[in-house]
């Protein structure tokens, strides 16, 4: 498909030339990497990741297997596509869930920040610990926040996990370090340079499978803290006087369904849904709970605690 | 808002709401355009940001909000907006008001995407703003118009000139600040004119600006209508990227992987350097030269009947040539050099300084091989761009230097080829990244200073001697009983008539390396001296042995690399550190623990174990006598 949209045309387009760039980054990865590992959240960021990987290594399958790292709370459509995915791409799925956070029952109504930080960050160290990855592909973007705009694409962590902005090697032309001590691991970053309407239209030119929820439907929701959420099963404990409320409303990012607030929309093609992205006032991240805790530099001080 | 333009440059609501499919359209065919912003200290780089990012809308209301709590509590702008609040983004730097780091920012207009390198313009970080301006292709140089060319201007334009940026954008910011004078504004334009045709930057575009109140961003302003534009955004919109120029030289792909899914599929996965490729042409693959033809160029969406610079492809070939990671495939008829001893300019970006003679990874488009560097020729004053006598580069030094490599690199100059011109230095212990560096030439010294051959060579000297030649290379901790061992091999072999030689550390010292002391550099000096004074000894055709602590594997490797395969035994006297330190045969042990004695070898200076050497000495499961023997048997046996 993008073939075609370059033949007669001088001068790669923005996506071709962000295409090229992340594919280069993957397979630069497999010259110094001793057990890579893509991490797959279901997301669209995670659609785009797992299509650019088949890209660049087909016509082998990519050559690491796709780590989820789940906390028991996503939607149900995403558990549905990840499954799905992973079928069609031939590629080995890792599903991890914190052994300690499942006995301890910890979920987003009763426990607040504990529950990301057990299932997600405590998760995502043990499971690579577990492993043995030493590299780990993320589909973060430097346009997604503030602290993100000056991570490096290739972003080093000790061996237990911390993030140094200090200690970041600088990144020039196309040439990536990717050396490391035993212990040490790598965090790489390859879509850094996409934005939210580049992966949109990517997904629209590529044909990329997404979870549905992303396009507006009738969905059965309640309003709570100024956020829309979804009742997706019956653990979502509902507060006296509380009834679920049908309303056309889709999202814009998907994590555990608890803490993912949807938008009302009508939208539901993707033309319709970037028509209402690029005409949108408010930012992609605001209907995470996740970013507001801790103030100020709260993503910041995540990444220095291993979340991404 | 004093922008008077009515020019719609900004994505258009109007096009959006009424027709997202034909925006969309439009949006997919626009092209790249990757630059950077450098300036002093407050002449406005991040509020110009900031102000970009906010005219094209990639600021929703909810950051706006933030942006305006922010503005009121830590701002440096009274009441309204600080752009800049928008675009600092680590937490330490907001509390110092400094930006330290190169961050990338995103927007976009009707005709272009883009990508900023927020790059800081703060003395010592120099490192940074090379690190951004490596991937630009245009740069725009701030002037606060109230203090004109400053030497922070001259650094920079000397180092998006140094790095190869052809499009230099003169913005003299804070017009608002000295009554949008014209005669401001030319006088300044005059004096960076004469400045820039001194380094070889031959034109620049030069705009008034207020970064703060918007004038002359998006469209021309009417506070200056001296000034007939472009106005900035329509600049950046318009300025030529270098892809096409890239796709008319010609062609390079440096490969990245061998694609093997199964016995009937051998690809070269990587990314166009320059030119263009079809099926049939005819390549070389380097650096051995190889030819062949491209079969197919694959891809998930089908094979391509063309690949042009800047594309992620996979070729297969016609014939089954040796290729692998590393390897580049080149036209035929015009194919990049194979050198391995280069003059090159180098940025060094590690705090801590370059040591001449230590091999470094040198990473170059998909090759890494093993560099050493020598003293620098001369080193770059980037205030005044006087050249300086120098013996190393410190951090944000820069300077040109000789570097030779172990093995030969496939390269191009960097003014023909970035991709093949631009390196990187990884130190070999902290795997940081030191330097980057930007080829010249290949030197041909090799061919100008020949080997004297002489008519009796080191075969027929060691038959003479009816031995092999060796190295025996002891290394160990202080105190771990290398010079114990060495002493009786030497005096066992003396006893089987073979002929040796027992380098000696402290005796070195007292002669050929007296000049040298302790530091770092001091130290591979020695090593390197040893090495070559022993490879002379086994060219003799002498058994040589050495005992050095030598903690560093990259030195122990250089010596390796001098000697021919097999000559060189790397002996490992395996003494833990406790036992070690509770012989301290000499005492130093305690005086380093006493902090009377700086970088002790396994104290506070590292010592790097071999990873596979060919004899290893248990001292704590064998006598010196027992070592002694295993070792001669080894050499012998």
């Amino acid at each position: 498909m993008s073939s075609d949209l370059r033949a007669g045309s001088s001068e790669l387009t923005h996506l071709d030339r962000l295409e090229a760039e992340s594919i280069h980054i993957m397979r630069e990865v497999m010259a110094d990497a001793a057990k890579p590992v893509m991490l797959y959240s279901v997301g669209k960021d995670s659609a785009v990741m797992l299509h650019l990987a088949r890209k660049a290594f087909y016509p082998s399958p990519p050559p690491f297997p796709l780590l989820h790292v789940d906390t028991t709370w996503k939607f149900k459509a995403m558990y549905e596509l990840r499954d799905r995915m992973a079928r069609e791409s031939g590629m080995e799925l890792i599903v991890y869930q914190n052994p300690e956070a499942k006995e301890r029952g910890i979920n987003p109504f009763d426990h607040g920040p504990l529950h990301t930080d057990m299932w997600k960050t405590e998760g995502l160290k043990q499971a690579l610990d577990l492993y043995g990855f030493d590299v780990a592909f993320g589909g973060a973007r430097r346009d997604e926040e503030k602290s993100r705009a000056k991570e490096r694409i290739f972003s080093f962590r000790t061996a237990s996990h911390g993030w140094d902005p200090k200690k970041q090697r600088p990144e020039l032309w196309n040439l990536y370090n990717a050396r490391k001590a035993k212990g040490e691991s790598i965090r790489v970053f390859p879509i850094s340079n996409w934005t939210e309407l580049d992966i949109w239209q990517y997904i629209a030119r590529e044909n990329i499978p997404i979870v549905p929820l992303y396009f507006a439907a009738p969905r059965p929701t309640v309003e709570r803290d100024g956020l829309l959420l979804m009742v997706d099963d019956e653990r979502f404990p509902l507060k006296a006087g509380e009834v679920p409320v049908e309303r056309s409303v889709r999202f814009r990012t998907l994590g555990c369904y608890p803490l993912t607030g949807a938008v009302e929309s009508e939208a539901a093609t993707l033309s319709e849904v970037i028509q209402e992205m690029l005409l949108t006032t408010t930012s992609e991240r605001q209907g995470r709970i996740i970013d507001k805790d801790g103030g100020d530099a709260s993503m910041e001080k995540k990444k220095q605690e291993g979340y991404f | 808002m004093p922008n008077t333009s009515d020019t719609p440059v900004y994505v258009t609501d109007a096009l959006i709401a009424e027709d997202i499919d034909a925006y969309l359209t439009q949006h997919e065919k626009k092209s790249l355009l990757r630059f950077i912003t450098c300036g002093s200290v407050d002449d406005g780089k991040s509020t110009l940001i900031g102000r970009l990012l906010y005219d094209s809308k990639m600021i929703f209301e909810d950051q706006l909000a933030a942006l305006e709590a922010d503005s009121k509590r830590v701002g440096t702008q009274g009441q309204e907006i600080d752009f800049a609040l928008l675009v600092d983004g680590l937490a330490a730097e907001r509390e110092q008001g400094i930006t330290i780091d190169v961050a990338y920012r995103f927007f976009t207009t009707e005709k272009r995407k883009f990508i900023v390198a927020d790059t800081p313009g703060h003395e010592q970080y120099t490192r940074n703003m090379v690190t951004g301006a490596s991937t630009a292709d245009l740069a725009v140089i701030l002037i606060d118009a109230r203090k004109g060319v400053l030497t922070q201007t001259r650094r920079h334009s000397f180092l998006a000139h140094l790095l190869g940026i052809r499009h230099i954008v003169l913005a003299v910011n804070k017009m608002d600040l000295v009554g949008y004078d014209k005669a401001v504004f030319d006088r300044i334009t005059l004096a960076y004119r004469a400045f820039a045709s001194e380094i070889g930057i031959t034109s620049f575009t030069a705009i008034p600006i207020s970064g703060f109140k918007g004038d002359n961003i998006t469209g021309l302003s009417a506070n200056t209508p001296w000034f007939k534009g472009p106005a900035l955004i329509e600049h950046l919109e318009n300025v030529e990227v270098g892809s096409a120029a890239d796709e008319a030289k010609p062609f390079r792909m440096p490969v990245q992987w061998v694609n093997r899914p199964n016995l009937d599929f051998r690809g070269f996965s990587g990314q166009l350097a320059s030119g263009t490729v079809k099926p049939g042409d005819a390549v070389r693959i380097l650096p051995s030269g190889k030819t062949t033809s491209v079969s197919r160029i694959v891809t998930l969406d089908g094979d391509l009947p063309e690949a042009v610079a800047g594309q992620s492809v996979t070729l297969t070939l016609a014939d089954e040539v040796d290729c692998s990671r590393g390897d580049v495939i080149a036209a035929t008829d015009a194919p990049p050099e194979a050198a391995d001893q280069f003059e090159a300019t180098l940025v060094w970006m590690a705090d801590e300084a370059m040591i001449p003679g230590r091999a470094y990874w040198l990473k170059l488009a998909t090759q890494s091989v093993s560099a050493t560097v020598q003293a620098p020729k001369y080193e770059i004053n980037v205030n005044t761009l006087d050249h300086l006598a120098a013996k190393t580069l410190d951090l944000n030094g820069i300077g040109v230097v000789e570097l030779s490599t172990d093995k030969p690199v496939v390269f191009e100059a960097y003014a023909d080829n970035h991709s093949l011109g631009g390196f990187i230095l990884i130190d070999k212990l902290t795997n940081a990244t030191v330097a980057a560096g930007m080829l010249h030439f290949s030197l041909r010294r090799a061919q100008n200073v020949h080997w004297q051959a002489t008519d009796i060579d080191r075969d027929m000297r060691a038959n003479l001697k009816n031995q092999r030649p060796a190295l025996l290379w002891f290394t160990g901790l202080s105190g771990s009983g290398k010079s114990t061992i060495a002493n009786l091999v030497e005096k066992k072999l003396h006893r089987m008539n073979r002929h040796s030689f027992l380098l000696d550390g402290d005796n070195v010292r007292h002669g050929l390396n007296r000049d040298l002391g302790f530091t770092e550099a001091d130290r591979i000096e020695n090593i390197r001296r040893v090495g070559e004074v022993a490879k002379l000894m086994t060219d003799a055709g002498l058994i040589v042995i050495t005992a050095f602590i030598s903690p560093f594997k990259a030195e122990r490797d250089m010596v390796r690399s001098m000697l021919p395969e097999g000559e060189f035994l790397e002996i490992f006297i395996d003494t833990p550190l406790a036992e070690a330190e509770k012989r301290d045969v000499k005492g130093l042990y305690k005086k380093a623990r006493a902090g009377q004695l700086k970088n002790f070898t396994g104290i506070d200076s590292p010592y790097e174990a071999p990873g596979a050497p060919e004899i290893r000495i248990d001292t704590t499961a064998m006598s010196p006598e027992e070592a002694a023997d295993l070792i001669i048997d080894r050499l012998l046996g």
